[in-house]
């Protein structure tokens, strides 16, 4: 889909920089004539609102950041100091704990929406796994980030996720004292995830340059799961997916300020705002909802071992995923059987979520066993024989003929004109 | 500590399981197990959307501190030029000055290296009553009384499901604040069969019921200005709006900035889905 270029240098300079270097070429390309299937829904318009979310955790942490220091001393008072004595500062904390929710919030959609429609399969591989590698960067972001306050859960989180490590057979506890940098969670250990928690967001945005970039080469995957055939099956992304884009965006704003301005600390735990303190353990100790279903995965295997190398298989089994699904139809719209199986999977995790709130006994560990278990059954037995013995409802022709069935509109005209509509 | 959260958590269980007699409890409380109470939500004037502080139950409230609490209570991270600033207490400046004037704090060093103590001026923070953690613990039986600062913020209620989920989208904040006021009423005898520790005392709401700290109002300790008569609940009520607004100096402005944005993201919505409609008239779809 991402054919010869259509750009036509307009003026002397944009010739002369076009020999040079063409990038308002490569912005045009990617962002305003980029052929995309006029059939996307709702669900493909969280790309752009996880963009914006990235650029807007990166500016609200930079500033964040000269507010903030970096020292078990000073930590919690100088969050105190950005909430009440820099301007605007409890806007920009709380936008920022809040846009960490919303940025997760927007991921597990994106990626649902991924796996309901099989965008993950060829020739999409690629794209599929650089997102899978920006979900498993964001989740170290977030959760360093949430260390950065040095409140009780900060700190002991810290302790329970780098304990993790000690696991490792023979070298554990020396891995993770060189993690700790001291011989527990202290101000070494708080001062290099500031660091990182710094670095890896701009990772992030490097590897979703290559995630849009591996989107561009085979273009977008559609609702029907069609492959674009003709011109008429796409339309130039501005201004139509632009607009739509950013529709759908300002709607999922008015959620995001719901939380921040109406309810910014309810997305976190009350324990972080008592200061971190080495000698008391917290009645109970959660992560950030985000992280629930993986936290109830690990403390479901009744070793400790274990549960690190499942809670990790968990996460490993989703790069496997184009190739653990054998079913030739992408979308679930065609696919009767996985299109159940698939909210059978949602509603797993979901209750994986929820059991990660609650402590690990009782009814709540024999139901995250079996949560967990067919969390892999899902990916390893069920998705790779449902391609099998499934009978796919037959495809539409094309994707043109699909959109036009369903809004039984025969006037359409041809991508060609409505691209020339663009300047108006 | 871990024996009391089970319990706790379990009484979250079990309130999850009897909805019914949770949404009963709402106003009130509920007794879900036996032992502790559970903390019903209360009204208060600075919850909802438009919500904002009584200036006089924060002024109330401050006093009840001063002359109850900032005995063994700090209040590191509020300074006493925030009284006078809006969406707080609404001191006037000279008044301020004054209420400040009233505390001493310690500066230096002076030209000779010598600490020295002067009068609180507004830009200072709240004197705390002991130097550090060892003195405080030294004067109270061992136990740390917990900053006040952010300690609306710190403590928080058992909801269960589903309220917690409501409670997403009700815009409830006021766990902390619940469990204050809750628990600056929940003194009373220990019942029988209870034992409690050397020095200990019996509070409902307190998470296992044995709590270090002796009961710090009764009626009257406090003779308030406005002339309110100061009955315990008063009292409690008073001191918990003000810790509210100690914790969350900025939630007037934060609620007022929160109802422009939500405007201005619904009509620029609206916009663009009209926009979005006549662009997408163009072709089939």
């Amino acid at each position: 889909m991402s054919g010869p270029s259509t750009y036509v240098p307009k003026t002397g300079f944009e010739r002369w920089l076009d020999q040079r270097l063409p990038v308002i070429r490569l912005m045009s390309d990617s962002f305003t004539d980029f052929p995309a299937p006029r059939n996307l829904n709702y669900w493909w318009t969280f790309g752009g609102i996880l963009t914006f979310f990235l650029v807007t955790q990166i500016v609200t942490g930079i500033v964040l950041a000269m507010h903030y220091t970096a020292n078990t001393e000073l930590a919690f008072s100088s969050t105190e100091h950005i909430m009440r004595d820099v301007n605007y500062g409890w806007l920009l904390r709380y936008a920022h704990a809040v846009g960490a929710s919303m940025f997760f919030l927007a991921v597990y959609i994106h990626m649902f929406r991924g796996l309901y429609y099989g965008s993950y399969k060829a020739p999409r591989e690629v794209l599929w796994i650089l997102g899978v590698i920006i979900y498993i960067l964001m989740m170290a972001t977030a959760f360093m980030g949430y260390v950065l306050p040095w409140g009780q859960m900060s700190f002991w989180a810290a302790t329970v996720i780098t304990n993790l490590f000690s696991a490792i057979p023979l070298v554990g506890p020396s891995i993770t004292e060189w993690l700790w940098g001291a011989f527990s969670v202290d101000n070494p250990t708080l001062n290099r995830f500031y660091s990182l928690h710094y670095l890896l967001p701009f990772m992030i945005f490097g590897v979703v340059m290559l995630h849009i970039w591996a989107l561009h080469v085979p273009g977008n995957n559609n609702p029907t799961g069609l492959d674009v055939k003709d011109k008429q099956d796409t339309i130039p992304f501005h201004p139509y997916y632009t607009v739509k884009d950013s529709f759908a965006l300002v709607v999922f704003l008015i959620l995001f300020a719901w939380f921040v301005f109406y309810n910014p600390n309810i997305l976190g735990h009350p324990d972080n705002y008592v200061p971190a303190n080495p000698l008391s353990t917290p009645a109970h100790i959660v992560p950030e909802w985000y992280l629930l279903p993986f936290y109830a995965i690990l403390r479901a295997i009744p070793s400790k071992l274990g549960g690190v190398l499942v809670m990790f298989a968990s996460l490993a089994v989703l790069l496997l995923l184009p190739w653990l699904d054998t079913s030739r139809v992408r979308s679930a719209a065609f696919r009767p059987l996985y299109r159940q199986f698939f909210w059978i999977f949602v509603l797993d995790c979901v209750i994986l979520g929820y059991l990660g709130a609650l402590p690990p006994e009782g009814l709540a560990l024999t139901v995250a066993r079996f949560a967990t278990a067919y969390y892999f059954i899902h990916f390893l037995i069920i998705l790779p024989l449902l391609g099998l013995i499934e009978t796919p409802k037959p495809l539409p022709e094309s994707i043109t003929k699909s959109v036009l069935a369903r809004s039984g509109d025969g006037g359409a005209r041809p991508a060609g004109a409505a691209a020339g509509d663009a300047s108006t | 500590m871990g024996g009391n959260s089970n319990i706790i958590r379990l009484r979250g269980l079990l309130a999850a399981a009897l909805l019914g007699a949770v949404l009963a409890g709402a106003g009130g409380h509920s007794r879900a197990a036996e032992g502790t109470l559970h903390p019903g939500p209360q009204s208060w004037s600075f919850a909802g959307v438009f919500g904002q502080f009584d200036r006089a139950a924060l002024q109330r409230g401050f006093q009840v501190y001063a002359e109850a609490c900032s005995a063994c209570h700090s209040m590191q991270y509020v300074y006493y030029r925030n009284l006078g600033e809006p969406g707080g207490p609404g001191f006037g400046e000279a008044e301020t000055r004054a209420i400040a004037a009233g505390f001493e704090v310690t500066d230096g060093p002076d030209e000779t290296g010598a600490m020295f103590t002067r009068p609180a001026l507004p830009r200072d923070h709240f004197a705390s009553p002991f130097a550090n953690e060892q003195e405080a613990r030294s004067a109270n039986g061992g136990a740390l009384p917990p900053d006040l600062s952010v300690i609306a913020k710190a403590r928080g209620i058992e909801r269960g499901f589903p309220r917690w989920f409501i409670d997403l989208f009700t815009g409830y904040q006021e766990q902390g604040v619940d469990y204050v006021y809750a628990l600056l009423n929940g003194y009373e005898e220990a019942p029988e069969g209870v034992t409690l520790q050397a020095d200990m005392n019996y509070n409902r709401y307190f998470p296992g019921n044995q709590i270090a700290m002796a009961p710090p109002l009764s009626e009257g300790i406090v003779e308030y200005h406005d002339g309110t008569e100061a009955t315990v609940p008063q009292m409690a009520r008073d001191v918990a709006t003000f810790l509210m607004w100690a914790a969350e100096p900025t939630l007037e402005e934060r609620k007022r900035a929160g109802f422009q944005v939500i405007l201005f993201l619904a009509v620029f919505a609206t916009l663009l889905y009209l926009t979005k409609k006549k662009i997408w008239a163009r072709i089939g779809h």
